[in-house]
């Protein structure tokens, strides 16, 4: 059985993983020169609770489903993920009647835990939130993660257990026989399937067109962010919601698991033509500034250490659209991926490889004996005792050579993400967080690339910033 | 390891007082997370350092040349390719991480001599695409100098400092295009004489009370947005210029390094740097300050006298001296910085002062002590010796400058 996996943001990652259990053969296609850079690569990073998706919808299911798998998917996969809980706060009356309703949509969702604070309790939770607040509703199993960091590990496993990655190939068309796909053909080459998934984000619904499939059309909802210096880590310690708007789940306020502080996000509708351009504004960012400061009204916004936007796949019905398409036999559309597609992710993998798969389709997957769920990540020196640090330094040397001052993270560690398919600078700056601290690589980015230069055996003027246009230096200044 | 004395930064404050410690007979180790010292002057291939201290012109690397060398023939123990991981105040020890492993360094003394980083894009919030080709001048020049690479094709310049106008001739020179140099202000950054040298021979235009509004290119940048700001800086809408450049280059200002320090230590308001006297001691007495990391200054030279006096210092509290009393330093009416932030009588003042606005003709005011400068610009720093007698018995000194 040959599988073909259309996409390797967070669906199609984690759906490539759980397939790599069972004895297929997985081809994960992906466009961009790494995996996790499409949507998964900017948005809130929270593990949502499950209150806020209306009951009976496909994405609250998956919501509070997935929100419970995380814990022990962290652990297999070691990435990072805090379980530091979230408030929607309410400043008067007619918000504290929207709390009301998130709790009993929360109830029939069954996400568990939730209650109500009064104002004491809350501020007594959040202590920098404005004194205004008058009730808060507390979600316990809300938490953050790397989004991007969920799509890399889940492919790293995928690959360990069998499944092919293949970067810099975009999808442009399918081999159909019987009306069936034969061949998904893309920009360089053709790859004979037995059955496609369709986890293409943004461009899924192209893709479902291409294959004669039935799709809803997607267009861009984007949303504006400011990320804060971890210097001002600590004021901030939930997932802080204002109550939420019709279109979103309005402009929050919320730690990252590296101790920065991150706001937004607005919610703006674009035209599909947008589809591949987050762009920033000013009217955008003053809009998340303005609503933080109303959260939390002592944050200093001076600390700004960048901005940076994400485009939502939102649809006209405002819910996932997962299944398997009955025009083309073979094909399964993972549609429309809205938030909160983040946490929904890892039980929609499960769905579409145990529900889909093998229960609708009826195909019968083995299940590999040796298939290993543990993936280690790259280990930060700079975070371990000085006694195993010490260690490590004796048994290499690079493991003590700091790149990046910032985040203090060594060049063993970028060669590490070399090793691990990083083949540009955002390749390292995302497995690795070096280039990411508050001075943004000004230090450390050229001494990077003369590491990428070296271990990739190529030449600095070919190396690029996260794509194959994206150069970095032009010529030599002299031959 | 056990020593006197510990410099932390191998730039040119941290040079010179590795090398005043030891003038002093003490045990000194310097501690450099970069693979050589020199700090920023290793990237500053230009002319202009080293008027003051050897009334000689010198470019960076010449003048950093001199103090490695003075550090050899010293045998002053440096450690590059190493980085302080932590810093124990009370203990007096710091934790340091090299290839050679982790090691501890006992001092009795330490000079805190960090420098400053370049202000990154991402802080601007400039609004549009985030593509590759938009640098700081000090990557730019990294790429240039140390990496034989240039870093574009067609460039535009933010900041028309010195740093910025400097490396708009430079790239010309190289064959870079420079389409112009922006700078938010009225008038320029830098030195008139950087301003015909660097632009006007070479034709480049300067637009003045501008900013960038918007970068554009989904890869590699493609067009810069250029438009007027009002007097708060705020962009007027209708004026935008649209430049296309595939290279955009950032000159916006330094910020002292502070961050081992930082919560531990006094900041000075003034500066953003640490708190010094001007002695260079701390609000931690065994731990001294100098250079970049505690004001960012206009010359080395000026870095290397600082230096020199936080060595000085640090050596003579390594031997048991103690100093101080040490009386406040406030910066008055339109002063924007001074350093240093208190007055210990140890040493006569040498006042470091940048004015708030550009001010035709201003009487400074320190005590009992007054002199007349003309054309005061925020973007030159003035140097002042204030003699002992000026100062005596205040409890607080203010700088102030009046306008004539
Ligand atoms: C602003 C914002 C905030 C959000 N906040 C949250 C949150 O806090 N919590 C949460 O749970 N969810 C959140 N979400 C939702 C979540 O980010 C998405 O649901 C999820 O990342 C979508 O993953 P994906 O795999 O569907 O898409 P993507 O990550 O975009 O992956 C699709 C991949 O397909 C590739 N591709 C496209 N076309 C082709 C082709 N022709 N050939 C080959 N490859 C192709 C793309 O390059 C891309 O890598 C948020 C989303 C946004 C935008």
């Amino acid at each position: 059985m040959r599988i073909a996996v259309i996409g390797a943001g967070v669906f199609g990652s984690l759906i490539a993983r759980e397939l790599s259990k069972y004895d297929v053969d997985v081809t994960l296609i992906e466009k961009n020169l790494d995996v996790g850079m499409g949507v998964t690569k900017a948005n809130s990073a929270i593990v949502h609770a499950g209150y806020d998706d209306p009951p009976g919808t496909v994405r609250a299911k998956f919501c509070v489903l997935g929100n419970s798998m995380y814990e022990d998917l962290s652990k297999e996969l070691d990435f990072e993920y805090k379980k530091i809980g979230s408030l929607v706060v309410a400043f008067d009356d007619r918000e504290v009647k929207v709390l009301m309703k998130l709790l009993r949509q929360g109830e029939e969702n069954k996400v568990e835990g939730l209650r109500i604070l009064e104002r004491e309790e809350t501020l007594a939770m959040e202590p920098n939130l404005n004194p205004a607040v008058k009730m808060s509703l507390f979600a316990p199993s809300a938490g953050i993660t790397e989004p991007w960091m969920v799509a890399i590990a889940a492919v790293e496993n995928a690959m360990e257990n069998g499944a092919k990655l293949i970067l810099g190939e975009g999808v442009v068309g399918f081999e159909k026989r019987n009306g069936r796909i034969v061949k998904v053909v893309t920009t360089r080459n053709r790859y004979e399937v037995d059955l496609v998934i369709n986890c293409a984000g943004l461009h899924a619904d192209e893709i479902a067109k291409m294959a004669g499939a039935e799709h809803v059309d997607l267009y861009p909802r984007k949303g504006e962010y400011i990320l804060l210096d971890k210097k001002l880590g600590g004021h901030v310690r939930h997932v802080v919601f204002p109550v939420p708007t019709e279109t979103s789940k309005g402009i929050l306020v919320l730690p990252t698991v590296d101790g920065g502080i991150l706001l937004g996000p607005t919610a703006e509708d674009l035209p599909s033509v947008m589809k591949d351009r987050p762009l920033t504004t000013r009217e955008g960012l003053s809009k998340v500034k303005e609503n933080a400061k109303r959260l939390f009204p002592r944050l200093d916004l001076s600390y700004v250490v960048k901005t940076f936007s994400g485009l939502r796949p939102e649809s006209p019905r405002r819910d996932f659209y997962i299944g398997r398409s009955k025009l083309v036999g073979n094909f399964i559309n993972v549609m429309a991926t809205r938030s909160p597609g983040l946490t929904a992710a890892p039980a929609v993998a499960k769905y579409v490889v145990e529900e889909i798969i093998q229960g609708e389709i009826g195909v019968s997957l083995t299940r590999r004996k040796d298939f290993n769920p543990f993936r280690k990540g790259i280990v930060h020196y700079a975070s371990l005792s000085l006694e195993r640090w010490q260690e490590e330094i004796r048994r290499d040397p690079r493991a003590g050579k700091i790149v990046c001052f910032c985040n203090e993270v060594t060049e063993k560690e970028v060669i590490e993400a070399i090793k691990r398919g990083a083949r540009t600078l955002d390749g390292v700056k995302f497995r690795t967080r070096a280039m990411f601290g508050r001075c943004q690589g000004n230090f450390c980015m050229p001494r990077i690339m003369k590491i990428l230069e070296r271990e990739l055996g190529t030449d600095m003027s070919s190396l690029t910033l996260k794509s194959e246009n994206s150069w970095i230096v032009d010529g030599k200044v002299r031959e | 390891m056990k020593v006197d004395v510990v410099v932390i930064g191998g730039g040119a404050a941290g040079m010179a007082a590795a090398l005043k410690v030891s003038e002093q007979g003490a045990r000194v180790v310097l501690v450099e997370r970069d693979e050589r010292v020199g700090g920023i002057l290793n990237q500053c291939i230009h002319n202009g350092f080293g008027l003051h201290y050897f009334r000689e012109e010198l470019t960076g690397p010449e003048y950093a040349e001199r103090f490695k060398k003075a550090l050899e023939e010293k045998d002053i123990e440096v450690l590059t390719n190493t980085f302080v991981k932590a810093l124990d105040v009370r203990e007096k020890k710091l934790v340091v991480v090299s290839e050679d492993g982790i090691r501890i360094l006992e001092t009795k003394a330490l000079v805190y001599a960090a420098g400053a980083r370049e202000r990154a894009f991402g802080s601007l919030m400039v609004p549009g695409d985030r593509p590759s080709g938009i640098f700081t001048a000090g990557v730019a020049q990294r790429f240039m100098n140390v990496e034989n690479r240039l870093p574009g094709k067609r460039a535009l310049i933010l900041g028309s400092g010195d740093i910025g106008l400097i490396m708009a001739r430079r790239l010309t020179l190289e064959g870079v295009e420079v389409v112009g140099v922006v700078e938010r202000l009225p008038y320029p950054g830098g030195l008139l004489r950087n301003v015909i040298q660097c632009l006007e021979d070479f034709g480049i235009p300067l637009f003045l009370s501008s900013t960038v509004v918007e970068v554009r290119g989904r890869e590699r940048l493609e067009e810069v947005v250029v438009a007027k700001v009002d007097e708060n800086f705020q962009p007027i809408p209708g004026t935008e210029k649209v430049f296309e450049v595939d290279t955009l280059i950032l000159s916006v200002g330094l910020i002292p390094q502070i961050e081992l320090l930082e919560d531990l230590v006094e900041v000075n308001p003034t500066s953003k740097g640490i708190a010094t006297s001007n002695l260079g001691q701390t609000s931690i007495e065994w731990i001294f300050a100098a250079g970049n990391c505690t004001a960012i200054y206009d010359l080395v030279d000026y870095v290397t006298y600082e230096g020199e006096m936080a060595g000085k210092y640090a050596a003579l509290y390594a031997k048991g001296e103690r100093f101080g009393p040490k009386v406040a330093v406030k910066a008055g009416e339109n002063v924007m910085v001074v350093q240093p932030n208190w007055y210990d009588p140890s040493e006569e003042l040498t006042l470091y002062v940048r004015t708030r606005k550009v001010i035709e003709k201003g009487r400074l005011v320190v005590g009992s002590f007054e002199k007349t400068f003309e054309e005061l610009v925020p973007s030159e720093m003035l140097r002042v010796k204030i003699p002992r007698r000026h100062l005596n018995g205040l409890s607080e000194i203010v700088v102030e400058v009046k306008e004539e």
